[in-house]
């Protein structure tokens, strides 16, 4: 829905976008009957390793406060909602996400792009995010509201594996759930339903995964930030409905078709990077064309991991449904890992998406992310000779992105990376002569 | 030893560096194994029974120069990841073989994993601590989670954590805990007998000692405070929230009482301090120690319980102790504390309690500005 905003000069709108757009304006069409007209219940929940099968299997509909705060900040339109919350006594240091969107939710809730319904439940899907829990109890308590914490234990066994007693907790939790789901909802689950939405889960993930392992290819077909973002609102709004699905066959069609005819987002590919980190919405376009500039393009990125990661081989199963929507929120995403299992996942994408470089956004806001990115970037250099580059802005608050510093960063960053190269194929060529 | 000479010494070695109580406990007693225990709370029954010493890596203060820690948590990440961190790399954690990190926010854990990588000697626990407080499944999940650390800390000690053994650590630190509660009567009942800081340093050598140690040094403590006969001072009395984990400075703590007011109940060290009442003997101890964090615990800012709000429980304690207004003190970037912030403010404002809100640092060692701050809320306090 980002890549949707304007069409850029180095940035390619494909079929993609358009059907991209195209559904998530009928997702907000349906958010904004709900809270004008009364059609449909609201259950608000986070992105982090989201269970939306369970909602979807209701007809309810889910609402994700990240994605409002991530749209209002790309509309420009978040910095009057943080001042609204600061002026309520929520600190400068506060994720800015959360500030955003209390401050739309104290007020009528309309925005540029729909106006968002109240909750008939505030389902605090609790997936490594600490701030989560606090975001949505402020929620409840400003609205007087229904809310659950679905606890998700965090991984933290050394064998990188939730324990049997943690798929069970989270399983008998996810019951808990249903109860509360056919309460409001009015029905009984149905069961075959919701195999069903939980096996186009897995169909999706399967189309997901193989999108992202296209960008193996040289040139990349896409850009793995910049893009996959376009793809992530539908994976997390839409997951399950057949709708959904189909967005994820056109997609994976068209890049397929991209990479058969050897072309990428970019004129020509000169860098490769991994990305880690949250994008800085208020600046998205700016940012992206910092990098563009250089021909550099991202092949994977942690963020596009953050409500599930399938690329590793996880897939919902139809068979197990409660189970395997267990295994999504315990292991499947990168927000429930632990810092060091996030580096692994780093390491394998340079490794495997053949990158030159990895680029460490470090924002203030989110300190599941950022916090010891200091540490991260010392693993890289020091220990696997990686070339690091960490720069610092923020995913919400257009008052920590100072371009003229990052610009500096970033240019100097690949300047010297370009140097590298220029020695590494002179030094070839005179090896081979 | 008088006991103003020994809470005077003892804020001295607190001042300069906290952990030199502990390593020098070490130092004596080299057989015996320490695991640090980050805040806030933590299960340390589980540690003392198998036969180890737990110990409160509860910061550095304000005398350690942060060097290289910088370089590895950004500067919008609170003091105490960072001078934990400092302490490891500087290698003044050499005398811990273990410690355990906890659910209470996202710095705090991925500094658990930084500790890992830079420190592969030590052993490193990270606890997930229920946040679904109301499922009747939380139980089981805890109790099971410990079982998982019993293994962990069983081969580290080279011994079995036998149920014996845990309920016997059970009621030590229900001892000390019903001590502690004794001493913070005490200071609520007749804080001119009792100072913040005298009350603070009590509970911190605590964190420090093996229980037992500190057992005995309450009991003989407590019975001599009791006997002190102070006339009360022209001061607001207030309730202190918002310093569950980091630590101010000493320092600050006599800034504050300086500048006008009686603390009557505050959250330091709080995790030490977790239980309201004693937790049962009888019976299942890892269970019983996993319901007492569900169902006996106090509230506070990195337990997140949907069952009554936490504002309502800040209102209560107010009523209860009788002060007239609360004192946040909240550790700057501490992002629990700081969003706690919003919902007090609006809670005490409903209620019409007056409050003032403090940022620290526990690096900090300036503190004019806090102490000109609490006096000019003081003084609006009391002539108004
Ligand atoms: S801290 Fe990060 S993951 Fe958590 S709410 Fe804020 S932006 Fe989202
Ligand atoms: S002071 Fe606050 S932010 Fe820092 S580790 Fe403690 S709880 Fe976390």
């Amino acid at each position: 829905m980002v890549g949707s905003t304007e069409a850029a000069k180095n940035t390619y709108q494909g079929q993609m976008h358009l059907l991209q757009k195209e559904i998530m304006g009928r997702y907000f069409e349906r958010l904004t009957r709900a809270a004008e007209k009364g059609e449909g219940k609201a259950v608000y929940m986070l992105i982090s390793g989201n269970p939306v099968e369970l909602i979807q299997a209701f007809d309810l509909i889910p609402v994700y406060p990240e994605i409002d705060a991530l749209q209002l900040a790309v509309k420009k339109s978040a910095l009057p909602f943080i001042q609204k919350a600061e002026e309520l006594g929520y600190s400068m240091d506060n994720c800015a996400y959360v500030k955003a969107d209390v401050g739309l939710f104290l007020g009528d809730r309309k925005t540029p792009f729909a106006t968002i319904p109240l909750p008939s439940l505030i389902l605090c899907n609790y997936v490594g995010c600490n701030v989560y829990l606090q975001w949505f109890e402020h929620l409840a308590e400003y609205c007087d509201g229904e809310l659950y914490n679905l606890d998700i234990p965090f991984l933290r066994d050394p064998s990188g594996q939730p324990s049997p007693e943690d798929i069970t907790y989270v399983v008998r939790q996810l019951e808990e759930v249903i109860e509360i789901c056919e309460r409001i909802s009015g029905k009984k689950l149905d069961y075959a339903r919701l195999k069903a939405i939980v096996g186009r889960s897995g169909e999706t993930g399967e189309m997901w995964s193989r999108i992202k392992g296209l960008t193996k290819n040289i040139p990349s077909p896409f850009d793995a930030y910049f893009d996959s973002v376009t793809m992530m609102a539908p994976l997390y709004c839409l997951r399950g409905t057949e709708e959904g699905l189909r967005f994820f066959e056109t997609a994976l069609k068209e890049m397929e078709e991209k990479v058969q005819m050897g072309t990428g987002p970019l004129a020509e590919e000169r860098f490769r990077f991994i990305i880690e980190g949250p994008p800085p919405w208020p600046y998205l376009r700016t940012f992206r064309d910092l990098f563009s500039k250089w021909g550099a393009v991202a092949v994977a990125s942690t963020y596009s991991t953050v409500g599930g990661l399938w690329e590793f081989g996880f897939r919902h199963d139809a068979n197990r449904p409660l189970e395997s929507i267990a295994q999504h929120m315990l292991q499947w995403n990168v927000t429930n890992r632990n810092f060091l299992q996030r580096y692994q996942q780093i390491r394998r994408y340079v490794q495997e998406w053949h990158a030159d470089a990895l680029v460490i956004h470090s924002v203030k806001s989110c300190r599941l992310f950022s916090a010891g990115q200091g540490d991260m970037r010392e693993y890289f250099t020091k220990e696997l000779n990686v070339p690091t580059l960490l720069i610092e802005s923020d995913i919400e608050d257009p008052r920590y992105f100072s371009e003229a510093q990052i610009k500096n960063r970033i240019d100097a960053f690949f300047e010297s990376l370009e140097h590298k190269k220029l020695v590494h194929a002179a030094a070839e060529a005179g090896g081979a002569a | 030893m008088a006991i103003e000479d020994f809470i005077s010494r003892h804020q001295e070695i607190l001042e300069n560096s906290p952990l030199d109580l502990a390593s020098n406990w070490k130092r004596e007693h080299p057989a015996t194994k320490l695991i640090g225990c980050y805040p806030v709370y933590s299960p340390v029954e589980l540690i003392h029974a198998a036969g180890m010493l737990p110990v409160g890596v509860i910061g550095a203060g304000n005398r350690l120069e942060i060097a290289h820690a910088d370089s590895r948590f950004q500067s919008f990440v609170c003091s105490i990841v960072k001078s934990t961190l400092e302490l490891g790399l500087t290698e003044r954690l050499k005398f811990l073989d273990g410690i355990v990190f906890h659910s209470i926010c996202d710095p705090a854990r991925n500094l658990g994993s930084v500790f890992k990588r830079n420190f592969p000697d030590m052993m490193v626990e990270y606890i997930h601590f229920p946040q679904n407080l109301s499922s009747p499944h939380a139980v089981d999940y805890l109790t099971a989670e410990y079982q998982r650390l019993k293994a962990s800390y069983e081969k580290m000690a080279g011994t079995e954590i036998t149920d014996e053994a845990l309920r016997g650590s059970i009621s030590l630190y229900n001892e000390q805990r019903r001590l502690l509660r004794e001493l913070y009567a005490l200071r609520k009942d007749t804080p001119q007998n009792l100072s913040t800081v005298e009350c603070y340093v009590l509970t911190r050598i605590g964190t420090l000692l093996p229980p037992e140690e500190h057992i005995s040094i309450l009991k003989e403590a407590i019975p001599g405070l009791r006997q002190r006969n102070e006339k009360p001072k022209d001061r607001i009395r207030v309730v202190l929230e918002g310093s569950f984990c980091e630590q101010p400075p000493i320092e600050l703590l006599e800034a504050l009482e300086a500048a006008g007011c009686y603390i009557l109940d505050d959250d330091f060290l709080l995790g030490w301090r977790w239980f309201l009442e004693d937790i049962p003997t009888h019976g299942d101890p890892w269970r019983n120690l996993a319901n007492a964090y569900i169902n006996q615990s106090v509230y506070s800012g990195v337990k997140h319980d949907t069952r009554e709000p936490k504002s309502k429980h800040l209102i209560d304690k107010v009523k209860e102790t009788g002060a007239s207004a609360v004192l946040i003190l909240a550790a700057k970037f501490c992002e629990p504390a700081l969003f706690d912030y919003a919902l007090y403010k609006r809670a005490l404002e409903k209620a019409g309690i007056p409050h003032l809100c403090l940022e620290f640092e526990e690096k900090m060692w300036i503190f004019d500005k806090a102490r000109t701050e609490v006096e000019t809320f003081v003084e609006s306090m009391l002539f108004d």
